[in-house]
């Protein structure tokens, strides 16, 4: 069964029906990320592609609101118009999971989806002002608003983004935007190892010069030998001057080279769509997130561990892409136990048998096990929305 | 470098409006338009009972049981409400906390956690039977990590040290609340507090990535940490902003920043406020986003300039304070920008600044408003925010609102992010002014929402905005958040008086 309300009291009905029949419900967008989490068996899907439309944008307000179906790239297209872009460059999962479908603004939220520019301009969660919702109980539920500063009452807003529609379902979302980028500049180091590229992205994060973006690519990815890639991105009058002051920092570590503008904006959309690990598709792929200097490590202690993968970061080293073989538990094991208690791994690519078998969230600390829960059942009491997406009994 | 060391001048001076104590001048309010609970009188029945079992869990200069020193703990900076404590408890580290939470959640007692005391909507405000947990001795800078752009710091520290302690080495910590001298990052995270530089660097969310917090049965958790986004829920999202009603924060993990290589800003004057107000929205409609833009009207002009000499022109009727920030050349070239907007607007003075002196004048000013204001008259200071578009229609409409009750206000607040903060004049010696001033302060909190704002930006909700709630929020809407807040204190022990109206919690 497949429900596809085409406004949002229609979809509180739907899931007040729902509920009175006692019937879980899959949330689904575009269908893009349905590899995404642990595999669910619901009695039925509500889909939000009926849902869809700018519902506001007001360019000189730096603001946009849409249903949770509208296309992204809907989105992306009425601001670039404007002269305005999403700043947390949502990653989109098509790559990895081999999908046909649109990635959704609805789906974006739910998996707070942030992509390399995180460390300068912010997550998901940062930019998103507003949402409307939907819980299990069927009510239509508002948090946050249209504004950049707002601070009455709690906010559910966040604690809806990346909650992978098992607490509500999203039917609205308002994003803060800014200005497009007027160009971008990327320095490129090659030959670093890994502690090396660290300690270089580490002092570009440190430097006045509002690095963007921060990555590593070891040797085999992407090219046959490492690069180190800081990216500028400002008013075209400043990018020259940045870029050259930079370039002076990373002395240290090489003479860094530069990739402008579209070959710039084409070797970011690999790192954030992950596209470099997107074969072979029988390759699980997890990502690891920790303190920055942290990420070599977590790489070093898996070597240890004999595990055979392939390997990238972003985030100036806080955001680790690991590729491996999807026998016996992917890694499981290995990669929590080498990201240690600050930070998590999670399993974003793998068998439905393998997210069925191994944790694909992080095991939480019980007393956050217990919140999560609660938090769940004070949103959706009888279970029956993404039931078990993130966590068995959520 | 001339990076706001006028922020550190100014708050020195006006320090001690922040200083959580009661200013003895001002007349002891009976009268309330906002209710307080009625005390338990079986808790105040068991008193000694209660203050004899904290004594056991801290050393005796931990507690705080005379009179006469829990009044310093009567209010904060909503000065026209004050209720004695029945106990103040001032731990010195996460355990004693934790005791203390444990304790107070076995007797039934409600608590009251406290900063410094500096809010400006009675968030701090006690109750004759709660328990006041301050944090104030929890106030070390335990780590400051630069390769990973984090400081950990104990919850008690206040805002202005953490970036004193990294300044050298050229970082700081973004949000800047007026009262940041005093007031602590615990009092930050409750309220996410914001500041005049947060259109660039956002509010206290977005620049914490962990707390370490005690829940009112004594469990210690740990959430979030040096990572830049969250395993599983995003619970630090939703504790920053609760207003110290989902539990108590002890430590923190903030984000540090690299200074930029300069900050410049530059002063106009316009002959309407209207003006000031479509110019503002036109910066950021042409693609730029300065690191602070600051509103003034002539009021606040005036009021600001007799007590800071900061240079501001007295002939006009309005005046923006934008700041931009990067190399000589860089910010040269946005001010040749902003400054050709500004013109379109009409400008009538514009004044940038060619030092560091200047640049500290010019924000000794703007942050001294609050305390300069406060020579001049008692105020209350409204904290709504609306879509910037709208901002030249609601300072009208906030002018007629204020006239209508024979008061007067003075306009100073955050433009290029529409928080605004309209300081309401009044006599505190007088009830009937009293009155009229928080009627025409809920007057215009119902505009912002009605303009498509919210009730408050960055100051939170406390007592002073709680019966308003349901001016911007359903019953169901709160309803759900109050579901939320029952995960983490189902007896409503954690500040249980703010936020929600007191009505109608039973139906969550």
């Amino acid at each position: 069964m497949t429900l596809a309300p085409t406004n949002e009291a229609q979809a509180a009905d739907f899931i007040r029906g729902a509920r009175v029949a006692r019937q879980t419900l899959t949330f689904e967008g575009g269908g893009t990320r349905t590899g995404f989490g642990r595999p669910m068996q619901t009695d039925g899907t509500l889909s939000t592609r009926l849902m869809t439309g700018i519902t506001l944008h007001e360019p000189a307000e730096l603001v946009i609101s849409a249903r949770a179906g509208t296309p992204v790239a809907e989105l992306e297209a009425a601001l670039d118009a404007k002269g305005q872009m999403l700043p947390f460059e949502p990653m989109d999962h098509r790559a990895i999971y081999g999908g046909l479908g649109e990635p959704t603004v609805g789906g974006i939220v739910a998996c707070a989806a942030s992509g390399p520019r995180r460390i300068q301009a912010g997550a998901a969660r940062d930019l998103l002002l507003g949402v409307r919702l939907v819980n299990g109980e069927g009510e239509v539920v508002k948090s946050g608003g249209r504004v950049m500063k707002n601070v009455t009452g709690l906010d559910l807003v966040k604690l809806n983004c990346g909650a992978h529609g098992t607490l509500a379902l999203i039917t609205e979302a308002t994003f803060k935007v800014l200005p497009k980028v007027e160009r971008t500049v990327t320095l490129v180091i090659e030959g670093l190892d890994d502690q090396q590229a660290m300690r270089a992205m580490t002092a570009a994060l440190g430097s006045p010069f509002s690095v963007s973006g921060a990555a590593h690519l070891p040797a085999g990815v992407g090219a046959g030998s490492a690069r180190t890639l800081l990216r500028l991105e400002h008013f075209r009058d400043s990018i020259d001057y940045r870029a050259g002051e930079l370039t002076k920092l990373l002395m240290p570590f090489g003479r860094a080279g530069r990739i402008e503008e579209s070959g710039s904006r084409d070797l970011w959309r690999c790192v954030r769509d992950v596209t470099f690990f997107a074969e072979p598709y029988d390759d699980a792929i997890w990502r690891v997130s920790v303190a920055p200097t942290h990420g070599p490590a977590v790489v070093a202690a898996l070597r240890q561990a004999q595990l055979p993968f392939r390997y990238f970061f972003d985030w100036g080293g806080g955001l680790v892409w690991l590729a491996c073989a999807m026998h016996d538990d992917a890694g499981a094991q290995a990669i929590r136990a080498a990201v240690g208690g600050d930070g998590h791994a999670t399993l974003i690519r793998g068998s439905e048998d393998l997210r069925a078998r191994v944790d694909v969230f992080q095991p939480l600390d019980p007393a956050l096990m217990k919140i999560t829960s609660a938090i769940k059942a004070s949103f959706d009491p009888d279970r029956i929305l993404n039931p078990g997406r993130m966590y068995a009994g959520v | 470098m001339d990076i706001h060391p006028g922020r550190l001048a100014f708050v020195a001076r006006t320090a001690k409006r922040y200083n959580g104590r009661s200013p003895h001048r001002f007349w002891r309010a009976s009268l309330s338009a906002i209710a307080f609970p009625t005390p338990d009188p079986a808790i105040l029945a068991r008193r000694d009972a209660i203050v004899a079992g904290l004594a056991r869990l801290v050393p005796p200069e931990c507690l705080v049981t005379k009179e006469d020193e829990r009044r310093a703990f009567e209010t904060d900076a909503l000065t026209a409400y004050r209720r004695v404590p029945l106990a103040v408890v001032l731990p010195r580290n996460t355990a004693e906390v934790a005791a203390v939470l444990a304790f107070c959640h076995g007797e039934g007692v409600k608590v009251i956690p406290r900063g410094a005391g500096t809010s400006l909507s009675g968030g701090a405000i006690p109750q004759e039977d709660a328990v006041v947990i301050g944090v104030s001795k929890m106030n070390r800078i335990l780590n400051v990590d630069y390769a990973n752009r984090t400081a950990l710091v104990e919850a008690g520290v206040t805002n202005l040290s953490i970036s004193d302690a990294v300044m050298p080495d050229g970082f700081f910590y973004a949000p800047d609340p007026s009262s940041q001298l005093a007031c602590t990052i615990a009092g930050n995270i409750g309220m996410n507090s914001g500041g005049a530089h947060c259109l660039k660097y956002g509010v206290t969310t977005n620049n914490i990535l962990g707390v370490k917090m005690v829940l009112i049965d004594g469990t210690v958790v740990d959430i979030g940490g040096q990572a830049l986004d969250p395993a599983g829920l995003d619970l630090l999202g939703l504790i920053v902003g609760s207003e110290g009603q989902l539990g108590i924060v002890t430590e923190a993990t903030v984000r540090i920043l690299r200074l930029a290589e300069g900050a410049r800003p530059v002063l106009f004057g316009f002959d309407s406020s209207e003006a000031a107000g479509e110019c503002v929205a036109a910066i950021i409609g042409a693609g730029i986003v300065p690191v602070a833009m600051e509103f003034m009207d002539k009021p606040a002009i005036e009021i600001c300039e007799a007590f800071a000499k900061a240079g501001y022109p007295l002939d006009v009727e309005a005046m923006l304070i934008v700041e931009v920030e990067g190399s000589d050349v860089e910010m040269e070239i946005q001010l040749a920008r902003i400054v050709e907007i500004a013109k379109r607007y009409g400008v009538k003075v514009v004044k940038e600044s060619r030092s560091a002196m200047e640049t500290a004048l010019i924000w000794k000013g703007r942050k001294s408003a609050f305390g300069a204001t406060g020579r001049v008259a008692d105020y209350i200071c409204m904290d709504g925010t609306v879509p910037t578009g709208q901002l030249p229609y609601v300072l009208k409409r906030t002018g007629e609102i204020v006239a209508g009750y024979d008061l007067r206000v003075a306009n100073v607040f955050h433009a290029g992010d529409g928080n605004m903060h309209p300081l309401i004049l009044y006599n505190v010696n007088d009830p009937h002014e009293q009155a009229k001033a928080e009627a025409a302060g809920n007057d215009i909190l119902r505009l912002c929402v009605d303009a498509g704002g919210c009730l408050t930006g960055e100051h939170g909700v406390g007592i002073e905005k709680r019966d308003l709630m349901r001016h911007q929020f359903s019953d169901v809407d709160l309803a759900q958040q109050m579901r939320v807040r029952a995960v983490f204190d189902r007896q409503w022990l954690l500040n249980p008086a703010k936020v929600f109206p007191l009505d109608g919690r039973e139906a969550a």
